[in-house]
């Protein structure tokens, strides 16, 4: 059992992450910090993606360097996904700050209350 | 000719620059410059689905890596309808948002990038390029839902941004999983290679499950549909003919995709449980997006609950998984983008003129702005399903394909959903034709149009001549000059009697492109069958 788990350790940290940016977006009232769940829940599939391409005593994918070589492809999606995820927090952070200058606060209850006063 | 794919990728994107540039010269050159982009790219996309209906599939190698290692861009039957319905779409909505707004640049930078992503979730055949596009699709539309003033629209938008990209990564990490299974991202090598490793392994299980959940967000299934209403509703009236017409449609496209060209229909034979999972997710968003609808007050609300259960009979078809099923799911599939679209369009004009955006607000709008009323009356039964029109054709494929397969639970709810859609838009009928028009008190105020709201529209649209230089829409200009006045002489003018349509809101080329939606969804119906027809080969393909 404690062998199994420990053959899977980074896996099990990647789904780690994944339910804690879950829980992060839900359970979190401020908006800040939703999208910070939000890194933190992809960062999870990064890592994900990442680990899968780990292979114990392979090389760099050089053509100098001594056989076996890893796959370089996961690291080029993952490049593209970070690229695509720090897009979504820059926008997302946008709308937080005209959230706030609109209602003065960040707060998911205390905007709900003012929406419901308009 | 298949040089064309990718322009038809680069065209919007280039415009799209081409639209913000311009905007640090000159302000509010953004339309002409979109008008520009979107009829080539429908000259473009013409071009490409004559080419594909006649000679088959066509396939580009981008940047000279052949497939499976490259990315590969492949256009058949269904690609091609996706790629011509976004440009008409997108060409027809840039008519009405002409007078009707945004106006600024970065608006229509976005609005072309969105069309970018659109169709490059259309072309593309390979996986994690359709996760790009659909990421790319996805940040356009949040900032497209944000262009309206206040902050309504930005927290929608923000809902939209947060279950939008859980969406896409679940999606993402679905493209791990058969990553991981396979070692290759390319569609077709896919499908052969998730065959050699097994539809019963655990890996190809996961990953249809990630991907399917991933896109029922995009799709907003029931339950996974709550960002949803709030974005059509919070956002101004063109972005929400837009998006509800296109976003929702291209992930739809998507599923049939990455169902039917990636997992191939023996894996949803040999996995009765995937088959469950998309009839149950189809029955839900039928049934309960159709209830959810008769209970909202909002029509925009409304009309996005609608669109909920809509999508619901695509999934069905999918589930269902035959030939006759799948081509109803691609003419309803263009027909709901028509209508849909064409019924946002239809309640931003009547808000616009009368200032009604409630279903009780719509009492005895036949007297007051006969055109709207009938567009709308004319859309609203397409969308029911009365023959002849596209909601019928698309609804009677994808019913008697279910028949066919013998799903009859899913029989049942797909003619039902008819009389559902029937009693959301049968309540909103009725008080447009046989209710008195409200007291002079009762429907007075002022339109609320999100182009009434922006500042200084009057003199900019005036000092710019370039913009009168369109055809069509030219008379236009003097809706947009009074709009801020306008709005002001509502009242009085309701006071007058049954004569208080508000005409400086309403452009010529907004009341052509309603009339033009209505027109176009009772013209495809008759035009469906010849579609289906040419579709054949390609679902031939898709089912072998």
């Amino acid at each position: 059992m404690i062998e199994a788990v420990a053959d899977r350790v980074y896996y099990l940290v990647a789904i780690l992450l994944l339910g804690i940016g879950t829980y992060m977006m839900i359970g979190n009232r401020n908006l800040v910090k939703k999208v910070i769940g939000m890194n933190v829940f992809q960062t999870g599939i990064f890592l994900f993606l990442i680990v899968t391409a780990y292979v114990t005593d392979a090389s760099p994918p050089l053509l100098t360097a001594p056989e076996p070589h890893v796959s370089p492809l996961p690291h080029v999606l993952i490049l593209t996904a970070i690229v695509v995820g720090v897009s979504l927090t820059a926008v997302a952070l946008g709308l937080i700050v005209r959230i706030y200058d609109e209602y003065g606060t960040l707060d998911e209850d205390a905007i709900r209350e003012l929406v419901a006063d308009e | 000719m298949s040089d064309l794919v990718p322009l038809l990728v680069a065209v919007p994107i280039f415009g799209s620059i081409f639209a913000l540039l311009a905007g640090l010269v000159r302000s509010r050159t953004g339309w002409p410059l979109a008008v520009l982009a979107a009829g080539v790219q429908v000259a473009g996309a013409l071009v490409l689905a004559v080419d594909v209906f006649d000679d088959g599939p066509i396939r580009y190698v981008v940047g000279g890596f052949t497939a499976p290692f490259g990315i590969e861009l492949v256009v058949d039957g269904l690609s091609a309808t996706m790629v011509v319905l976004v440009a008409v779409v997108a060409l027809g909505v840039l008519a009405y948002a002409r007078a009707a707004g945004p106006r600024s640049n970065a608006f229509y930078a976005t609005y072309l990038l969105l069309v970018a992503g659109l169709t490059g979730m259309s072309v593309t055949g390979d996986v994690f390029n359709m996760y790009v596009f659909l990421e790319i699709t996805g940040l356009a539309a949040y900032a497209l839902v944000a262009s309206g003033d206040g902050g309504r629209p930005a927290l929608a938008a923000l809902k939209y941004l947060l279950v939008g990209t859980v969406g896409a990564s679940l999606f993402l990490l679905g493209i791990a999983y058969a990553y991981v299974a396979t070692g290759t991202l390319n569609m077709a090598d896919l499908a052969t290679q998730l065959e050699a490793v097994g539809y019963d392994s655990p890996l190809v299980w996961a990953s249809f499950g990630l991907l399917v959940s991933g896109l029922f967000v995009k799709i907003a299934v029931f339950p996974l549909h709550t960002w949803q209403p709030d974005a059509y509703a919070g956002a101004p009236d063109s972005v929400s003919a837009l998006i509800s017409a296109l976003v929702s449609t291209v992930a739809a496209y998507a599923l049939i995709r990455i169902v039917f060209s990636v997992f191939t229909v023996d894996f949803l034979a040999a996995n009765d449980i995937a088959q469950t999972v998309l009839v149950a997710g189809a029955v839900a968003s039928i049934v309960f997006g159709s209830v959810i609808a008769v209970s909202q007050r909002d029509l925009k609300r409304m009309l996005a609950y609608s669109s909920v259960s809509q999508f619901g009979l695509v999934v069905g078809a999918v589930a269902v998984a035959n030939d006759t099923a799948l081509t109803g799911a691609m003419i309803h599939l263009v027909g709901h983008g028509v209508m849909k679209g064409g019924l946002f369009l239809t309640c931003g004009l009547i808000a616009a003129a009368t200032g009604a955006r409630t279903v009780d607000e719509y009492a005895g709008l036949a007297e007051r702005f006969p055109v709207g009323a009938g567009a709308f009356g004319v859309l609203a039964l397409a969308m029911v399903g009365i023959p002849p029109a596209v909601g019928f054709v698309g609804k009677w494929y994808v019913a008697l394909g279910a028949v066919e397969a013998e799903a009859w639970p899913l029989a049942v709810v797909i003619f039902a959903s008819t009389l559902l859609t029937l009693a959301y838009f049968a309540r909103v009928i009725e008080r447009i034709y046989f209710r008195d028009p409200p007291e002079a008190s009762a429907g007075s105020g002022p339109a609320d149009s999100p182009s009434g709201s922006e500042p200084g529209q009057g003199s900019a649209a005036g000092t710019d001549p370039g913009e009168d230089a369109a055809t069509g829409v030219a008379t236009d200009g003097a809706g947009v000059d009074t709009d801020g006045t306008g709005t002001d002489t509502d009242g009085t003018s309701v006071l007058a009697g049954t004569d208080d349509v508000d005409a400086s809101a309403v452009s010529t080329g907004m009341v052509l492109t309603v009339v033009a939606a209505a027109v176009l969804s009772v013209a495809l119906g008759v035009a469906a069958f010849e579609y289906g027809q040419l579709l054949e080969p390609t679902i031939e393909r898709l089912l072998a």
